[in-house]
């Protein structure tokens, strides 16, 4: 069984509707990369799966749980809205780390309010996840004398240190000079080989071929393709899909 | 009179500029907080007359609010409460000026909550949308979300804006002069009246200096203890 299930999701911001039904379903350890232009939809949806917006229609299921349903709307009040975020990690395309925070401070927050462990469990843990996005040596920096990409693996630990079922990013390099982000995508793909599921939403098309085992090229709100990275890089079935990725092709050529 | 003479003269009413300085301060920082929830509050109506309260309260000068306070209660309901407050405490407890006081207390301090108010609104408003996302999805709850991770943020960006209030405000306390209460001003002028001295009116500079010299080293360490993060 699925892990993920999304059923026709659609969300309108006003009269322009953004995302127009979309379908996926996603399997324990599989990670899915979501390509697509600037403005088909891509963070809109990660936002609705991580209850930053709530759909206006559709059903999302994790494991045996619902946790929406449009037709059952009335259920989701504050606290289970609260509760089925946990199932969910974001990582912004710009960090949002807390800036009043150390590195390990940033980690053990939601822990520790949360009351998920004890103190020493907490900051252990909290320890082994920065160890583990390479950066034990800096523990008690504060964001601001970190690099970007430091930054970014801080903010991956954070959302790793609630271990949720799904991690999602959200152009997680966008924000990152060129050559910081390596260090990044590396963390990712570790953690693919950890057997994390995760959503990442990339313009990296070289990084969603290797990493990915499911490929979706979003364009105007719906899934415009899907399939294994073969099938939509090698092999892609719509128009619009070999457009977007010739385009895709010539910038990394320009960048290159 | 001598020189010391006249300093103690001059900090008999200092004491009273000190009084209406800490009161302010302490009423209407707190007193700030809820006028900025209200405006910005989600509810039309409570965000509306929450503004207007504040353009009003900030665009009259607070000489005129002072005046207000003092004679409406008299005008309006034929009832001089703070008249008969001093009235009352002089009586029972040989304290002068008391009800003016009062007057000048409640004057100050919803005046200045009013400006607290608007440099709370300001810090508030100004930390990023993605600092509330990053908490929400940490399943953290809105209270958590202010207390722990707004809330140092929005303090690191008032302290500059409040201190330059703080330093006005101790300037300020010289209108209460205009309904007669003996802070260190008045007590020059009445120097100046029946002693016909006017160097004590330039002397009290002296003392709002000192003063305010103190404020600035205060207000600068805690500046700069807070700068340790850049938000
Ligand atoms: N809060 C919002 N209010 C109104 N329109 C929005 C909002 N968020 C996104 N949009 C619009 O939705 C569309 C999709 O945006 P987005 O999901 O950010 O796309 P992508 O991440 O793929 O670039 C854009 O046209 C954007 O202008
Ligand atoms: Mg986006």
């Amino acid at each position: 069984m699925a892990l993920l299930e999304v059923k026709n999701i659609k969300k309108n911001f006003g009269k322009t509707e953004v995302l127009k039904g979309i379908d996926f379903s996603l399997e324990e350890g599989q990670v899915l990369a979501i390509i697509g232009s600037s403005g088909s939809g891509k963070t809109t949806l990660l936002r609705c799966l991580n209850f930053l917006e709530q759909a206006d229609e559709g059903v999302i299921r994790v494991g045996e749980q619902t946790l929406f349903d449009s037709s059952d709307k009335v259920t989701l009040n504050d606290e289970a809205i609260r509760q089925n975020r946990l199932n969910f990690g974001l990582v912004f395309q710009n960090f949002n780390l807390f800036p009043q925070y150390t590195a390990l401070q940033n980690v053990t927050l939601a822990p520790t309010l949360l009351k998920k462990g004890t103190a020493p469990e907490n900051e252990d843990n909290a320890r082994n996840l920065l160890d583990k996005v390479g950066l034990s040596d800096k523990l008690s920096n504060y964001p601001n004398q970190l690099s970007g990409g430091q930054q970014q693996r801080v903010a991956i630990a954070r959302a790793l240190a609630l271990s949720p079922k799904i991690l999602c990013f959200d152009e997680p390099t966008s924000a990152l000079d060129p050559e910081l982000t390596g260090e990044v995508l590396r963390v990712i793909r570790d953690l693919k080989n950890d057997g994390r599921t995760m959503i990442v939403v990339t313009h990296e098309m070289a990084f969603a071929k290797s990493v990915a085992d499911v490929v979706i090229y979003m364009a105007e709100g719906v899934i415009e393709e899907m399939g294994t990275p073969a099938e939509v890089f090698e092999n892609p079935q719509s128009e619009k899909t070999r457009a977007f990725l010739r385009g895709a092709l010539e910038e990394y050529k320009e960048n290159s | 009179m001598s020189f010391v003479e006249v300093t103690k003269y001059l900090l008999d009413g200092f004491w009273i500029s000190l009084l209406i300085f800490a009161v302010t301060l302490l009423c209407g920082a707190p007193l700030g907080l809820p006028i900025a929830f209200c405006s910005m509050s989600r509810f039309k109506p409570v965000r509306y007359v929450s503004k207007v309260i504040v353009w009003i309260v900030r665009g009259v000068p607070l000489m005129l609010q002072i005046f207000i306070i003092f004679y409406v209660p008299g005008l309006l309901f034929d009832k001089p409460i703070f008249s008969e407050l001093d009235r009352y405490f002089f009586k029972t407890y040989q304290i002068k000026d008391a009800g003016r006081i009062i007057a000048v207390l409640i004057a100050f301090t919803l005046n200045y909550a009013c400006y607290f108010s608007e440099i709370y609104r300001g810090g508030i408003e100004s930390i990023s949308k993605g600092q509330y996302e990053a908490g929400y999805v940490l399943g953290l709850t809105k209270s958590q979300i202010f207390r722990k991770i707004i809330l140092k943020q929005v303090i690191q960006r008032i302290v500059p804006p409040m201190s330059n209030e703080i330093i006005t405000l101790i300037k300020d306390t010289a209108l209460a002069n205009c309904i007669v209460v003996s802070e260190i001003v008045m007590q020059a002028k009445k120097l100046a009246a029946t002693k016909a001295l006017v160097w004590p009116l330039f002397y009290t500079g002296v003392f709002y200096l000192l003063f305010v010299g103190l404020l600035t080293i205060i207000l600068g360490k805690v500046e700069k203890k807070l700068s340790y993060f850049r938000s």
